[in-house]
């Protein structure tokens, strides 16, 4: 179990700033400020997990059953809804309407996985999708410029092997950047400045914690 | 799409209105501040500006020289904290923002006339 706690914000854009050694640093600049809207618990969902609530809802566009639980929270309806599954004692560590204070979380010069939907570019070719090279376009090639090529042998095996990178839809899927580490942290603005760059769009959803694969991924790691 | 305000609130606090404008075809000496370990000392570079990129507090600008019979060029962040002054020696007549040409040239051919003040 991921045991660093995380959050859910909205990438903003790009931009860079210079470092104390007048280095420009490329940043992503994300914009976090998820509320705690609940809790799960090891008695009552046999997992413990805090809820973590992004962005408002219009009231009108709540459904009854969720504006309980909005309600049972003490907290406006939310829009996105994520769960963060941790260890009982750090769930613990929370309350319910709660907001998630970047600078409590995370911790500038830590490693951070980032996950979000990449950019839909739809049903694309392979010279897209693969970065295949195509054909060429003289010497007499004919409606085949952009095409993949061979995707095969004859009799032996006598089919097309499975997983070969053919045209199909491009994007618009999970992905996740691991190992990416805390540049800025603006409380008051709930801004998070993260090296690099994050999958997706602007105004996107990503979903931060504290990186898996590297150690020092928790704050106040022991 | 547009940049979010807040981005542009971010790059605004960046911005120096300290230091002196650079044109294109300007000669400038460019006070840069060096940092060896634990000391900091001042370089300067001077030479002819040949290029400035436009862009809010990403904006930046390109010096080019002639050391010791080698054309040496230098981009630098507009807006860094480590310039610590521009000074303009001259500002030159030319007719493009871009001054890539005198790269190919050298000698009597690679001057810029200076404007004049008056």
């Amino acid at each position: 179990m991921n045991q660093h706690p995380g959050t859910i914000g909205r990438k903003l854009g790009m931009t860079q700033f210079f470092d104390d050694n007048g280095i420009v640093q490329r940043v992503t600049v994300i914009e976090a400020a998820a509320v705690v809207v609940g809790k799960r618990t090891l008695d009552k969902d046999r997992y413990s997990a805090l809820i973590v609530g992004l962005d408002e809802r219009k009231p009108k566009h709540t459904n009854k059953p969720l504006g309980g639980f909005f309600k049972k929270a003490g907290v406006t309806p939310k829009r996105i809804l994520k769960e963060f599954r941790l260890p009982a004692d750090v769930v613990a560590q929370y309350e319910i309407g709660q907001k998630l204070e970047l600078d409590k979380v995370f911790e500038v010069g830590q490693f951070i996985d980032v996950r979000a939907k990449s950019r839909g570019h739809g049903f694309s070719g392979v010279m897209r999708r693969y970065n295949f090279k195509g054909q060429v376009n003289t010497h007499g090639t004919h409606e085949y410029r952009r095409h993949g090529g061979s995707i095969g042998t004859n009799l032996t095996p006598g089919r097309t092997l499975k997983g070969v990178k053919m045209p199909g839809q491009y994007g618009n899927k999970q992905c996740s950047v691991l190992n990416l580490k805390v540049a800025k942290i603006i409380p008051e603005q709930d801004l998070l400045l993260v090296h690099g760059g994050v999958p997706g769009s602007r105004n996107g959803i990503v979903v931060i914690r504290g990186a898996v694969k590297k150690m020092g991924g928790h704050p106040k790691a022991k | 799409m547009q940049t979010h305000p807040k981005i542009t609130a971010l790059e605004k606090e960046q911005l120096r209105h300290d230091l002196s404008r650079v044109m294109p075809g300007a000669t400038v000496r460019v006070h840069y501040r060096i940092r060896e370990g634990e000391k900091e000392r001042i370089q300067v570079f001077q030479g002819v500006v040949i290029g400035r990129r436009r862009a809010g507090a990403r904006s930046s600008f390109t010096v080019r020289k002639i050391s010791f019979g080698v054309g040496v060029e230098r981009v630098f962040a507009a807006h860094s904290p480590f310039i610590s002054e521009i000074e303009v020696v001259n500002l030159g007549i030319v007719r493009r923002s871009k001054l890539y040409y005198l790269r190919k040239l050298s000698g009597k051919k690679a001057r810029i006339k200076a404007r004049r003040e008056n």
